[in-house]
């Protein structure tokens, strides 16, 4: 495999259902005139706990596949956002129980208000009776709902 | 760092220790939130102060040049040589109190890292880029939390009006720096404040300090628990 396609199939620690390249935290993979990878990536949160993780999953990905000169730089600009999760990743998102994100476009640049669409369909059942518990859910981007029809609780991936 | 629109080292360290010390006081309610989705959340929110934070520092490190990284930074200096404004390091030991400062104090990172994120300087521009994606998030949940504590219970309206009368003249010092903000960040806490029909304080007593390095009390005893480990056992990892 090119060291392209070994990044593209690193999956993201936390949700281990999609890869980092569907999540939308891979930048670039460069290979160096004399050999070297360069992988930038960008991550979703700033205090994202993963990105040590992601970073030697990267590492140890490009080494098994006979890589071993690897440089894994971190990019903030232009910010993370949702928008940027593939459709191949909503997809399996969903597939795992994971309401994907609505669209993350705001006025002002983002410095707007939240917006909170009046429902998120639930992943299990497709019910579209259902609310939100908290913004906040088990990662940093992930908020909390709850089905009133199945009465079942899930994620959201929240629109950043 | 690009040079020549360089940002001064102490405003990084203003703006970095607003954050980290926000994520201190923040993460002290982890377990001990009124409802486990709350636990979560503030821990969450403490989270994203602490990652803007290390980004913050590591850059004021970069720009001071005495070798001095973010946990150098964080872990080895006394509370005479923050720069966080008094509001962060307030004690918040009724919830009420934490409310009242995540509203005010998340309502004005949000304006300042709005207004950095469009600024000269390319590095910190991205990480208020990033940042004031996330405070957007931060303030709803401040604001929400106000409404339902303010326009709640008779018990639970008087304990939030304390709560915002009692931390409302620490939020004088947060435009020190940047004054023409503070209409904007009323326009923001003001119609939150009405919406949980609590009165707005009057303006006054304006108690400020902490850009220079005079704090309150408490942030010595926030400091001595958060360097303890650091002190200690210099260098630990695990």
């Amino acid at each position: 495999m090119s060291p392209q396609e070994t990044v593209a199939a690193v999956v993201d620690p936390e949700i281990r259902v999609l890869t980092l390249e569907e999540l939308g935290v891979l930048r670039s993979v460069a290979v160096g005139g004399d050999g070297r990878v360069t992988v930038t990536i960008t991550p979703t949160y700033s205090g994202c706990p993963a990105m040590d993780v992601i970073r030697s999953d990267i590492r140890s990905a490009l080494t098994s596949a006979g890589y071993l000169d690897v440089d894994v730089v971190t990019q903030l600009a232009p910010a993370w956002s949702t928008d940027l999760i593939s459709q191949s990743g909503r997809e399996k998102l969903a597939a795992a129980g994971i309401a994907p994100p609505r669209s993350a476009a705001r006025p002002e640049g983002g410095a707007g208000p939240v917006r909170v669409a009046l429902s998120v369909r639930c992943p299990r059942c497709g019910s579209p009776d259902t609310q939100r518990l908290s913004a906040f859910g088990s990662t940093a981007c992930k908020a909390l709902w709850r089905c009133r029809a199945c009465r079942e609780p899930f994620d959201e991936i929240k629109p950043l | 760092m690009t040079s020549g629109t360089a940002t001064t080292f102490d405003l990084l360290l203003a703006l970095g220790d607003d954050a980290l010390v926000m994520a201190q006081r923040l993460g002290g309610w982890c377990t001990r939130a009124p409802e486990m989705e709350e636990d979560v959340a503030l821990a969450n929110i403490a989270l994203d102060q602490l990652g803007a934070a290390r980004l913050l520092l590591g850059y004021a490190g970069e720009v001071e040049g005495a070798g001095r990284d973010e946990d150098a930074l964080a872990f080895l200096r006394t509370d005479r040589e923050y720069r966080n404004a008094l509001l962060a390091e307030l004690p918040d030991e009724d919830f009420a109190v934490l409310t009242a400062k995540l509203l005010f104090f998340c309502a004005f990172q949000r304006l300042r890292y709005a207004r950095l994120a469009g600024g000269p300087d390319e590095r910190l521009a991205a990480i208020a880029g990033k940042a004031v994606k996330e405070s957007a998030y931060h303030v709803d949940h401040g604001a929400q939390w106000t409404v339902r504590l303010g326009d709640g219970t008779a018990g639970s309206h008087a304990r939030m009006q304390a709560a915002v009368d009692e931390v409302w003249p620490y939020t004088h010092e947060l435009f020190d720096d940047e004054p023409e903000l503070r209409a904007a960040w009323l326009s923001t806490v003001e119609p939150v404040l009405a919406g949980a029909t609590l009165s707005r304080p009057a303006d006054g007593w304006a108690p400020r300090g902490g850009r220079d390095g005079r704090h309150t009390e408490a942030l010595a005893y926030l400091l001595a628990e958060m360097q303890v480990l650091h002190r200690a056992h210099p260098g630990a990892t695990w």
